[in-house]
């Protein structure tokens, strides 16, 4: 277990390096000029823009550049964002919790849904189950969030009044941060109904990002599970006179999971995806939205320090997911 | 029941003690809260359309920045008088300007104190070294607030000329201040209530920089502005409250908070489910809409700003007037009122609004005619021309859809045998290449005003000091006759004849055409009905100063 593990992280290190040049690479590869940007209509000089540059650093060539980035990286120094000015890590984890409670929910939603979803559509197979939840997931996967969203909000806050519109809680209550997760805050303020006001601005963005993912979810788990009930050792099981129960919920499921959570795993990066439309819709204060910007003002350095701090988040979940296939199946950690 | 609170803990880490001090404050805050039963305190809840970059208005040039930093924290000397762009006193009771113009004395209001918070308390009045120094930091590099953040720059300080037309401010007494120039300036005054002009604390400054806090200059503003700020989480909420010992007196809102909320669409949904009082930028196609809405009120004014089409007034054809007075009258400016603006717009004769002081009316517009532009293209020898049309490829105030006029202009162009081409570029390439000098093709872009000069238009836009590479005359159109009017307006200090030289200045444009004037857009405030005294702004800022709500 402990070389899986090994092997594993040794595969980290250039890929964390390719990342730092993507990520470096990218926002700079994008036409555009930061500094024109912040001069807008009235336009710069030729003298004045090779000051800004200059000023900004911009005037030394590119791979000086980045090997400062990387310099000051080592040292944990992800820069300063150009628009804000202030730290790009301060910047980031600031809204980070945001998004990650707001990932959470809508991850554990998916699966909650998802997975049984799935399952059950294997079982009944052709059944008028199968067909309506399959086709409902397909129609969830193609479903256009920004659209989706502000159906939701149209309907529910709008005509039926029963969730708010936008933000993370009501405005009336106001309590100082202390994780950055809302619901935790809310709890931590003592103050009356500050957590299910939190809780009821969840709602909607919860399942507004939770749409795709619980699509693909159930699809996965629906042919994992079929690939597996076909398979000898069930019908074995099933001969040997085993309860229908036994038969699916042990020895079908625990070997129809490895793809499925292979797939949970990556809707982490499509999560994120998903976050920068949420976020915009729902005025969720995360990270999403904020790149967003960042990347239409070409804010350098908070785009390739928010790109490598997601990237590197992302390799982690797939690290983890990665070692819990070991621990589901023995097979993969002794290959 | 909102609650006035310690201010910056939501916008970084602090130390561990800090905190646990904080969150004691907090809690004993609820507790008097709720012991102290309500007072019903009055909130407005403003809906904004995006994130401040920081709460010092100098660096920054963007008019969401300032509607939460200069507009509702800091006063200038002088101030725009509501809804209008007349210079009123402000921190200045009163000013001379020397016989030559080269000379401002100013007169600063006694009795003016800076913001009393949670996180600083001053310990005297506002005075000229809170004048000098706000100045000074944007002008001076060896000012130790000139670079107090990395990467700062002072863009609008730079782009108003103030560190060319400023020689220096100097303090006569505690409340006398002079400004020595280096040349006459009749805009200096307008420019000198613009947002980067504010007025900021000296006595607030050295005290962060021994601390070594410059950089909550930023973030935990001080001002003497009608509303003190209590907190910012960043992308969600900005919290202000009353200052009680505002000069102007304390306002009747107790808690003003806004509510950031970047999508047109969720604002809307928003102001009709109360959850805000009030929400700028309507998407043109919720306007009728929220007219219909009996709880709501939609103000609406004349944006201070101009849509064009410039062609390049160097390059052939496009150097001869009568060529570009013909493609004028080509344009159906009727159809894009109807189609870009959808009855947010009005047409446009002048390059300057009609809100703004000097506009002349009696220039005659080109008026649509495409047998006549035929036979003027005829008559001046130009024959199958195939021409660029650049479209911008974003939203701008002025110009809600420029790729829908670049193709009416394209079908407008092709009915007198015109062959266009539409082109468009990434914005920042976009801003960039159309101020090349030998650029093929006409451009699609406007402006906005900043302080309501007309220099701030015919100076900026159609200068010859613009028609450089780089500059922002696109036109690349230098002509003496016009040049020479805007600069003895821009040097003369009697209003009443640079409104002349202005309106001459206009005639002279309308007859050498370096521009199509395409359109002026129409900007719209909704509203709850509850809301009283909200006062449109001519030049884009949302004020709370003076609006009251109802319970």
């Amino acid at each position: 277990m402990f070389r899986f593990l090994l092997g594993k992280l040794a595969y980290l290190v250039p890929t964390f390096i390719g990342i730092t040049i993507v990520a470096f690479g990218f926002v700079r590869v994008l036409p555009g000029d930061p500094v024109l940007l912040m001069a807008g209509e009235r336009g710069l000089t030729p003298e004045r823009h090779a000051e800004l540059s200059a000023q900004l650093g911009f005037d030394r060539p590119i791979w000086q550049q980045y090997l400062d980035f990387l310099g000051r990286l080592f040292q944990g120094d992800f820069g300063t964002s150009l628009v804000t000015k202030k730290p790009v890590l301060t910047e980031f984890f600031t809204l980070f919790p945001a998004t990650l409670e707001l990932s959470l929910c809508a991850i554990l939603l998916a699966t909650a849904v998802g997975l049984p979803l799935g399952i059950f559509a294997a079982i009944r197979r052709g059944s008028w189950f199968d067909q309506v939840s399959m086709s409902s997931a397909l129609v969830g996967y193609s479903m256009p969030i920004f659209w989706w969203g502000l159906l939701l909000i149209i309907f529910f806050s709008g005509v039926l009044g029963w969730t708010p519109v936008s933000g993370r809680i009501s405005l009336m209550f106001y309590f100082p941060t202390v994780t950055g997760f809302m619901t935790i805050d809310s709890l931590l303020s003592g103050q009356d109904g500050a957590f299910t006001s939190a809780l009821s601005h969840l709602i909607l963005p919860t399942i507004v990002l939770a749409t795709i993912p619980m699509a693909v979810i159930a699809r996965q788990a629906r042919s994992a599970m079929l690939e597996v009930l076909g398979e000898d050792y069930v019908r074995t099981a099933r001969a040997k006179g085993l309860s229908a129960w036994r038969v699916v919920g042990l020895h079908a499921l625990r070997n129809a999971l490895i793809p499925v959570i292979t797939t949970i795993g990556l809707q982490v990066g499509t999560l994120m995806g998903g976050a920068i439309l949420t976020e915009t819709i729902f005025s969720w204060p995360g990270i999403g939205k904020a790149m967003v910007d960042s990347i239409s003002r070409r804010d350098y350095p908070s785009v390739q320090g928010g790109l490598l701090i997601i990237a590197a988040l992302v390799m982690t979940v797939n690290l983890l997911v990665d070692l819990l296939y070991g621990l589901i199946n023995p097979r993969i950690r002794h290959r | 029941m909102p609650r006035p609170g310690p201010a910056g803990f939501n916008h970084n880490l602090k130390g561990n003690r800090e905190m646990k001090l904080l969150t004691r404050l907090a809690t004993g805050m609820v507790m008097a809260g709720l012991l102290g039963g309500a007072a019903a305190a009055k909130t407005l809840v403003y809906c904004s359309e995006g994130s401040p970059e920081g709460f010092d208005p100098a660096p920054y040039t963007a008019g969401t920045t300032f509607d939460a930093s200069a507009v509702p924290l800091y006063n200038r000397l002088v101030e725009f008088e509501k809804g209008t762009t007349n210079v009123i006193p402000g921190l200045a009771e009163s000013w001379d300007v020397s016989a030559d113009g080269m000379e401002y004395t100013f007169h600063l209001r006694p009795g003016v104190k800076f913001h009393s918070t949670e996180f600083y308390t001053p310990s005297r009045d506002f005075n000229a070294d809170d004048v000098v120094f706000s100045f000074e930091r944007q002008g001076k590099e060896d000012n130790p607030y000139f670079s107090y953040i990395e990467g700062i720059t002072y863009e609008y300080y730079g782009g108003m000329e103030m560190n060319v037309v400023i020689k220096e401010v100097q303090k006569v007494d505690d409340l006398t201040v002079k400004f020595v120039l280096t040349r006459p300036e009749a805009p200096f005054l307008a420019n000198l209530a613009m947002a980067f002009a504010s007025i900021t604390s000296k006595e607030y400054a050295d005290k962060l920089a021994a601390d070594g806090k410059q950089a909550d200059f930023n973030q935990a503003p001080i001002g003497t502005g009608p509303y003190q700020f209590v907190a910012y989480q960043k992308d969600a909420v900005i919290r202000y409250k009353a200052n009680p010992d505002y000069w102007g007196g304390k306002q009747a809102i107790d808690d003003l908070i806004f509510a950031i909320t970047p999508d047109a669409a969720v604002r809307v949904q928003k102001l009709q489910a109360g959850e805000c009082h009030v929400a700028p930028y309507p998407a043109p196609a919720d306007i009728a809409g929220l007219k219909g809405n009996a709880d709501l009120t939609v103000m609406e004014q004349a944006g201070l700003n101009v849509a064009y089409l410039a062609y390049n007034t160097s390059v052939a054809p496009f150097d001869n007037a009568n060529v570009r007075k013909a493609l004028n009258m080509a344009i159906n400016e009727q159809a894009l009122m109807d189609a870009v603006y959808q009855g947010t717009g009005q047409p446009a004769k002048n390059p300057i609004p009609p809100t703004m002081w000097s506009y002349n009316d009696s220039v005659a517009d080109d008026g649509y005619d495409p047998e006549a532009a035929k036979k003027m293209l005829e008559e001046a020898g130009v024959k199958d021309l195939s021409m660029k049309v650049w479209a911008m490829p974003v939203q701008r105030p002025y110009m809600p859809n420029a790729q829908r006029a670049a193709e009416l202009i394209q079908a407008d162009f092709a009915a007198v045998g015109v062959n266009v081409e539409i082109v468009s570029y990434e914005w920042g390439e976009y801003l960039k290449k159309s101020t090349e000098k030998n650029r093929d093709g006409a451009v699609i872009l406007g402006w906005t005003g900043d302080n309501g000069d007309p220099d701030n238009f015919m100076g900026v836009l159609l200068g010859c000091a613009g028609a450089v590479d780089g500059g922002s005359n696109r036109a690349q159109w230098c002509n003496e006759e016009f040049d020479g009017l805007i600069q003895k307006a821009k040097v003369t200090a009697d209003q009443a004849e640079r409104t002349k030289l202005y309106e001459e200045a206009q005639v002279v444009f309308k007859r050498e055409a370096p521009w199509a004037t395409l359109g002026h857009s129409t900007v719209f405030m909704p509203m709850s009905t509850k809301v009283s005294g909200y006062v449109m702004d001519p030049l884009g800022s949302h004020d709370f100063e003076g609006v009251d709500i109802a319970e």
